[in-house]
C-alpha cells in the first residue's frame, strides 16, 4: 500500500470568515462552481471542523473571533494545514490599525500557506491548497514516523 | 445450507465495492446534473482511506463502540438478506443498527449531533411502517418471509405488490439520506445541523459510517432487487434504475422538515401500501 497517499486525493475543507468583507468568501465558494470545480480533486466544503482537513481561513482575525479561530483549529483531526486567504487574512490588509483587529491569522493560529489578493482571485485559492496538500502529505508522514504532533491548549 | 453461506460471505466481500463505486457514480452523477465534471468514480474510496489514516479523535469511549455496533448490525441485517433469511429479521436488525447510529449520536455533547439523532428517530417512524407492510405483502404473495423462498416466488412480486413497491420506493430515500429525506444526515456537508449524526466522529469512526453506508445501499437495493427477482437481470436493471432515480430526486428537491416527512411517508404507505394489500387479498380469494 502506498502510505498517505490519499491526503492528497481528498482534502476535506473547512472555511471561516474571521472579519472579511466576503470578497474572499465569495471567491473561495466560486471555487465550487461550475467553472472551476474543486470537486474534481475530491474537495469538499465540510463546514465541520470535526472532518476537514484544511482550515482555510479568510478576513483578519479580532478580538471577538480569535476564540472561535483558536476552537476551530483545535477540534479539527490531525494531519490538518492551514490556509490564510486575502490580504486582511495575511497581516489585518486595510483594517489592521482598527482598535479590535489583532493582525493576521498568524497572530492566532500557525499558518502553512499564505495566498495574497484583494479580493484574492479563485486560481490562487487553488494553487494555494495545492501547496497546502503538500504540506499536509510531510505532516501525514511525519505524523506516522513518530505519532501525532502535540494538540495547542484547548481555549477556555 | 452452503449456497445461504456463500450468499452471506459473497455480500461481507462485494458489497463495499459495489456500494463504494456506487456512491462515486452518485457523485459524478449529481455533478453532471449541476453542470459540473465531478471527482473521480473511486473517490468515496479515496475519502475513506484518508479517514482511516487521520487520527481520530472521540468525545467519550462509547461514541466509536456504537459506530462499531451500527457497522456490526448492518453486517448482520445484510448477511442475513443474502444468505436469503428471514425478511423480518432483517428488517429489525437494520432497525436496531438505525437505533445504535441515533445511540452514538447522543452519547455527544453536540447540539447537532442530538438533532441529527432526533431526526434519526423519527425518519425511522417514517419508513418502518411501509417496511413492515412490505414484508407482509411479499409474505402474502410468496407464503413465506423467507427471503431465499421469495427470491423462487412463481408470482413477479412487482406485479402483485406494484403499490408496495412504490411505496418503498418513496422511503428509500429515506434510508438512502437522500433530499428531500435527509433530514439527520445528508450526503451534502454544508447544511443547517452541520453533519447531524455524524458531526462528533472522526477518522476511523468516520470511515466507518462511510463504509456502513455502501453495505446499507447495497442491502436496499438488494430489496428492490427481490421485487424482480423472476428476472435477476432485469432485477439488477431495475435497481440501478431505482438508485440513479433516487440520485436525480436528491438534486431536484430541497429538505423537507420532518413533520411533512412523517406526513408524507405515512400516507404513501396507507395510499399505496395498505389499499395494495386490500385489493390484492380481494383478488387474490
Amino acid at each position: 500500500m502506498i502510505p498517505m497517499a490519499f491526503f492528497k486525493k481528498s482534502p476535506w475543507l473547512l472555511h471561516y470568515d474571521a472579519s472579511s468583507c466576503n470578497g474572499c468568501d465569495i471567491e473561495v465558494l466560486a471555487c465550487l462552481t461550475p467553472i472551476y470545480d474543486v470537486e474534481r480533486f475530491g474537495v469538499i466544503n465540510t463546514g465541520n471542523p470535526k472532518h476537514a482537513d484544511i482550515l482555510l481561513i479568510t478576513g483578519a482575525v479580532n478580538a471577538q473571533n480569535e476564540e472561535v479561530v483558536r476552537n476551530l483549529y483545535a477540534q479539527m483531526a490531525d494531519p490538518k494545514v492551514v490556509v490564510a486567504a486575502g490580504a486582511c487574512a495575511l497581516s489585518g490588509g486595510v483594517f489592521q490599525d482598527s482598535y479590535n483587529v489583532l493582525g493576521g491569522v498568524d497572530r492566532v493560529i500557525p499558518v502553512d500557506v499564505y495566498v495574497p489578493g484583494c479580493a484574492t482571485r479563485p486560481e490562487a485559492i487553488i494553487d494555494g491548497v495545492v501547496q497546502a496538500l503538500a504540506v499536509l502529505e510531510r505532516k501525514a508522514a511525519e505524523m506516522k514516523r513518530r505519532g501525532a504532533p502535540e494538540q495547542p491548549e484547548k481555549p477556555a | 445450507m452452503k449456497t445461504a453461506l456463500l450468499g452471506a460471505l459473497l455480500w461481507l466481500v462485494v458489497a463495499p465495492i459495489l456500494g463504494g463505486l456506487l456512491a462515486g457514480a452518485d457523485r459524478i452523477l449529481s455533478a453532471r446534473l449541476q453542470g459540473r465534471v465531478g471527482p473521480p468514480l473511486l473517490q468515496p474510496f479515496y475519502d475513506v482511506l484518508k479517514l482511516w489514516d487521520k487520527r481520530g479523535g472521540v468525545v467519550n469511549r462509547f461514541q466509536n463502540f456504537y459506530m462499531l455496533a451500527f457497522f456490526a448490525f448492518v453486517l448482520v441485517s445484510g448477511a442475513l438478506f443474502f444468505a436469503g433469511g428471514d425478511l423480518l429479521l432483517v428488517i429489525f436488525a437494520l432497525t436496531v443498527a438505525g437505533v445504535m447510529l441515533a445511540l452514538g449520536a447522543w452519547s455527544t455533547n453536540s447540539p447537532y449531533s442530538h438533532v441529527g439523532a432526533e431526526r434519526e428517530l423519527l425518519q425511522m417512524m417514517a419508513y418502518e411502517p411501509m417496511f413492515l407492510l412490505m414484508a407482509v405483502g411479499m409474505y402474502l404473495v410468496g407464503r413465506s418471509f423467507h427471503v431465499g423462498v421469495l427470491a423462487r416466488a412463481e408470482v413477479p412480486l412487482v406485479l402483485a405488490l406494484p403499490g408496495v413497491f412504490l411505496g418503498f420506493l418513496f422511503v428509500l430515500t429515506i434510508k438512502l439520506r437522500k433530499s428531500p429525506f435527509d433530514l439527520s444526515a445528508s450526503h451534502h456537508a454544508h447544511q443547517e445541523i452541520v453533519r447531524g449524526i455524524t458531526t462528533e466522529y472522526s477518522g476511523r469512526g468516520l470511515a466507518l459510517f462511510e463504509v456502513a453506508h455502501w453495505y446499507e445501499n447495497v442491502l436496499l437495493l438488494g430489496f428492490v432487487w427481490l421485487f424482480f427477482s423472476f428476472n435477476p437481470a432485469l432485477g439488477i436493471v431495475a435497481a440501478l434504475v431505482v438508485y440513479f432515480l433516487e440520485v436525480f430526486v436528491d438534486n431536484a428537491y430541497a429538505r423537507l422538515t420532518w413533520r411533512t416527512t412523517v406526513r408524507a411517508t405515512w400516507a404513501a404507505a396507507a395510499l399505496l401500501g395498505v389499499s395494495n394489500l386490500i385489493l390484492f387479498q380481494y383478488f387474490a380469494r
